[in-house]
């Protein structure tokens, strides 16, 4: 058993040095991230040495002390040491103190609210995905940059969350870059990432941590960490509006997707004549670029036109979601509709929206 | 030892299941909460088998999302409020009253409806799959996802469930308050007790000022989901967090519930088998005290990551970081215990000592979410199902093995074979790390709970494979434990008054123990007092055992009413049985199945009528039944 305990520390440090670990908290990529691994390592240290300490004592003790057979004498009957008693009271009060400053240092520090040049990102959770909205990002036309479940953000600068839900509780969480915290319908907490200049082009995934039913595992979020050039790039293409087709299977696709997909999802579209007009229900994600994405459903699924496809034909068998229990009067969204789409159709959704890069 | 060792031979009257059905006996009310425990401990042990095959590789296909969350939440409903809860009751129930001299406990009748109270609450909760589906919100019912889905009655079920279960506790906990601080033997005073019995003073109060707290939130959630009532529902300035406060006002203390007679136990083998009294009775019984009392400051460390600010979140961390120092006490005075000794290394040494061992590392992981922003890290992640599987697997679940290997001879009048019993330990332990070990290192690489199932290529699937392989290497030491149980009860070695050389009351009564626990009240002089009867002290401090003469006689009370000699059993008058228990505990609980249904018409109607009428018949034959029935 000890042996198996040693080999299970050995496997802790092991694995935290290994690097196929991409959502691992142990391989910190950001400023909030590495302060926290700095006190799980402080922690760990001295659980470590107390951990050896007590259990040695008890092993010790059990070969010291066990009874030999044959050996039929009785031991001194000791009915305790307040001294060492006091002393082992006070040992661990003195330890916990040492720990609780650097706690409480660190706890401030990253509850404290982003000051300078900081990138606000609007954070709305959903059953089962994620909603991104960037405040001061704001196109021509006046409308912020919106985009869903794979959040870009810039390497070396401070972005802050501002998160909420639309349903039930969710917790963002992307252990390399910070630890989780809660999306509460009502409430708007609070995320601090500085991602370190190291981790440009980096997509660091994570996961919803708070269970929120069917579609709680499959809840995904990919964070592109950008150079800024390259974050500068991004921004300026996502808020470019998508172009309407107006030939071809696009052009067809682009029917089924204002009569049928409009009901839940938007776009922000460029009309042959020049207007910009966002069409559709802001339900689920927006799908303006979906076609730049590199995952949908929540990061489930590579973004290919098979996978769409298959998604568009029959989304809970790949995804177990409940939209029969949808309810849109009541802003209840459980999940997409199998809308019985004819292949042809699916095909020409598919053409269109993988257009919209 | 000089008791009379006397074959309990019930009358014919005594045996049967109408017997079993009606008892107010203790004992039996006792052995029938460890039979449904381990029953439901089978059952949420097969539930934990399917997790672990579902989650043995990535994207496991053995259990749907819909089955997964039913099964996971089953899991922790069950092994909380219809395991260890029980099998700590069992233990109480039978044990408590033999530890304080008494011959039963203060209210036989209510123990009697706790008892089956519980039971049907149990097995009703099972019901919701046959009607409408298990509760799949998870053990900890968040809101407003737990008032979400009206469509699915599964919520009312949990709702309701964990409120009878409640019930069932409080009625429990009054009793064992009630029987402790009444019916001591003469000179018992309260620092005379057994560990064991101040345990269950401290779980007893823990549940009697938690569980109404609960018991709020979930009436609360019950009128959420059926009247239309918004305590939970933000939109309507509702507070979803209300519910987390509520919840875990209850369960933090709730985990000292599960583990503090657990602890208890401990501190009665240890002793036993190190043949040297507890080391430092009073810090231990203090220490358990202080942890209940500190138990009810730090529930919102389950919330560090809820969004409450940082003055609370340090607070709370601060609160939760002060709960190590007693519980280091605890260990440090059991090592203490051990040192010096004549370890007798029987298996319910080994489970002791494993207790010992496995709870110093689900100690030092609970320390670790004292360090909020750590924490922030670990919660809600595989490294917390790690944690408290420490705490209630490596710790409870250990020491409740421990009780079973050391108490069963008490029991049956059988000892468990120290052979299997042995194999048993070591497949445990061996099995129990296995399986939860690895999953530190899942949650700190990033795996949440709850999820049920996840990628390959995170570095997840050879940490998962051996923690299932692990679960199946505990489910094997389960089944060791039942062979050990079957073949021991038929063929065990006779196990006598007193096998263990112990050093409480109950080990000076014949085993099983006659229906009025003693023919004479013992008269109590020291903690220990048993030992003190079989042995002196001599000048190096050395135990020696007494001449036979007076090891073992106890001391006849004069002024309680016992005969000098042999008094006569038939003189002791005992508590009739009663089935009016019994039918107002199932009145209860048809009441609560309405109370499920209330929202689907004639059906909920029509059992809270029927739960109405069967519960008031019950509770008025009670009332009108005298305790001790004339013709006995």
């Amino acid at each position: 058993m000890r042996r198996i305990v040693s080999i299970v520390a050995l496997g802790l440090v092991l694995a935290s040095c290994s690097s196929n670990l991409p959502q691992s908290s142990l391989n910190p990529k950001s400023v909030e991230a590495q302060k926290i691994d700095g006190l799980w390592i402080l922690v760990f240290s001295i659980a470590t040495v107390i951990f050896f300490a007590v259990q040695i004592a008890l092993i010790v003790s059990i070969i010291r002390w066990r009874r030999r057979p044959g050996d039929d004498s009785e031991p001194k009957q000791t009915h305790g040491n307040t001294r060492l008693e006091i002393v082992w009271t006070i040992i661990p009060a003195v330890i916990l103190a040492v720990i609780a400053v650097p706690t409480l240092r660190t706890l401030f520090e990253l509850r404290a609210p982003a000051t300078g040049d900081v990138l606000r990102v609007k954070v709305t959770g959903h059953q089962w995905w994620w909603e991104f909205e960037y405040p001061d990002i704001v196109g021509p036309d006046g409308r912020p940059l919106i985009t869903a479940n794979e959040l870009h953000i810039p390497a070396g600068k401070t972005t802050e969350l501002e998160m909420t839900s639309a349903d039930v509780i969710h917790s963002f969480w992307v252990p390399p870059l910070a630890g989780k915290r809660d999306l509460v319908p009502g409430l708007t907490t609070y995320i601090k990432i500085t991602p370190l200049e190291s981790a440009a082009g980096e997509v660091i995934p994570g996961q919803c941590a708070e269970y929120c039913w069917l579609g709680h595992a499959d809840m995904r979020v990919k964070v592109h960490v950008d150079a800024p050039a390259d974050f500068e790039a991004w921004t300026a293409g996502q808020l470019e509006p998508a172009p309407m087709p107006t030939a071809g299977a696009a052009a067809a696709g682009f029917e089924t997707f204002s009569g049928v997909c409009t009901t839940c999802h938007q776009a922000n579209v460029r009309r042959p004549d020049g207007t910009v007009e966002t069409i559709g229900n802001a339900v689920g994600p927006d799908l303006t670029h979906f076609g730049s994405r590199d995952t949908f459903g929540a990061g489930i699924l590579e973004n290919t036109a098979e996978h769409l496809a298959a998604w568009i034909d029959d989304p809970s068998s790949l995804k177990p979601m409940a939209p029969e229990l949808n309810d849109l009067d009541r802003g209840r969204v459980l999940g997409m509709p199998d809308y019985g789409l004819d292949p042809d159709q699916i095909t020409e959704l598919v053409e269109l929206l993988e257009s919209w890069k | 030892m000089a008791v009379a060792t006397r074959e309990q031979a019930p009358a014919a009257a005594d045996r049967g299941v109408w017997s079993w059905i009606t008892t107010v006996d203790h004992k039996r009310i006792g052995i029938m909460y460890a039979v449904a425990a381990f029953i439901f401990f089978l059952v949420g042990g097969f539930e934990a088998l399917l997790i672990r095959t579902q989650l043995a590789g990535p994207n496991g296909t053995v259990l749907s999302a819909e089955a997964y969350n039913q099964i996971f939440t089953m899991h922790g409903l069950t092994m909380v409020f219809a395991v260890i809860m029980p099998i700590a009751a069992a233990f109480q129930n039978y044990f408590v009253p033999l530890q304080i001299g008494a011959r039963d406990v203060a209210f036989p009748r209510i123990n009697a409806f706790a008892f089956w109270l519980f039971f049907f609450s149990a097995l009703f909760l099972y019901t919701s799959f046959l009607f409408g589906g298990a509760p799949d919100g998870a053990w900890v019912g968040y809101a407003p996802l737990s008032t979400q889905l009206t469509e699915y009655v599964r919520m009312d079920y949990y709702s309701v469930g964990a409120q009878l279960l409640g019930v069932a506790s409080l009625a429990g906990s009054i009793n064992f308050i009630a029987t402790i601080f009444t019916m001591r033997a003469p000179g018992m005073s309260l620092m005379r007790m057994p560990v064991f019995v101040w345990m269950t003073v401290v779980t007893s109060f823990l549940l009697i000022l938690s569980l109404p707290v609960i018991g709020v939130g979930l009436w609360q959630l019950l009128f959420d989901r059926n009247f239309g009532t918004l305590f939970y529902a933000a939109q309507a300035q509702g507070d979803p967090l209300l519910w987390q406060h509520l919840f875990w006002i209850f369960g933090h203390p709730e985990v000292y519930v599960l583990i503090l007679p657990a602890m208890g136990i401990v501190s009665e083998i240890l002793p036993v088998m190190s043949r040297k009294p507890l080391f430092g009775y009073a810090f231990v019984v203090f220490s358990g005290i202080a942890i209940g009392f500190l138990g009810f400051g730090v529930w919102a460390h389950h919330m560090f990551t809820a969004g409450l600010g940082p003055v609370a979140e340090a607070g709370f961390g601060l609160a939760t970081m002060l709960i190590a120092i007693p519980t280091g006490v605890k260990i440090f005075n059991w090592i203490g215990t051990t040192w010096g000794g004549r370890l007798k290394l029987t298996t319910p040494m080994l489970f002791s000592l494993g207790f010992i061992s496995m709870f110093v590392i689900g100690g030092l992981s609970g320390v670790t979410h004292s360090i909020v922003p750590a924490d922030t890290q670990q919660h809600d992640s595989y490294y917390i199902v790690a944690h408290f599987h420490y705490v209630l697997f490596g710790g409870a679940v250990l020491g409740y093995m421990a009780g079973a290997y050391y108490w069963f001879p008490k029991w049956t009048g059988k000892m468990l074979s120290e052979t299997i019993g042995k194999w048993h330990f070591w497949i445990t332990l061996i099995g129990f790390n296995l399986t939860f070990a690895p999953q530190h290192i899942l949650g700190l690489d990033g795996m949440p709970r709850r999820t049920y199932r996840y990628d390959a290529g995170l570095g997840w699937d050879g940490w998962n494979l051996m923690s299932t392989i692990g679960s199946y290497l505990i489910a094997v030491g389960v089944l060791v434990f039942i062979w050990n149980i079957i073949r021991s009860w038929r063929n065990g070695e006779p196990a006598g008054n007193d096998p263990w050389d112990g050093r409480t009351l109950e080990w000076t009564t014949s085993s099983p123990p006659p229906v009025h626990n003693f023919d004479e009240v013992p008269v109590v002089h020291h903690v220990d007092d048993f030992w003190y009867r079989k042995y002196g002290i001599d000048e190096d401090g050395r135990a020696v055992k007494m001449p036979e003469v007076s090891g073992g006689a106890l001391t006849v009370d004069t002024d309680t009413g016992g005969e000098d000699g042999d008094a006569d059993a038939h003189d002791i008058h005992m508590p009739s049985p009663s089935y009016f228990p019994i039918i107002a505990s199932a009145g209860v609980v048809i009441l609560g199945a309405g109370l499920v249904f209330i929202s689907s018409g004639a059906i909920g109607f029509g059992l809270l009528a029927l739960g109405a009428i069967v519960s008031l018949w019950g509770f008025m034959g009670w009332a009108g039944e005298p305790i001790t029935k004339e013709a006995h």
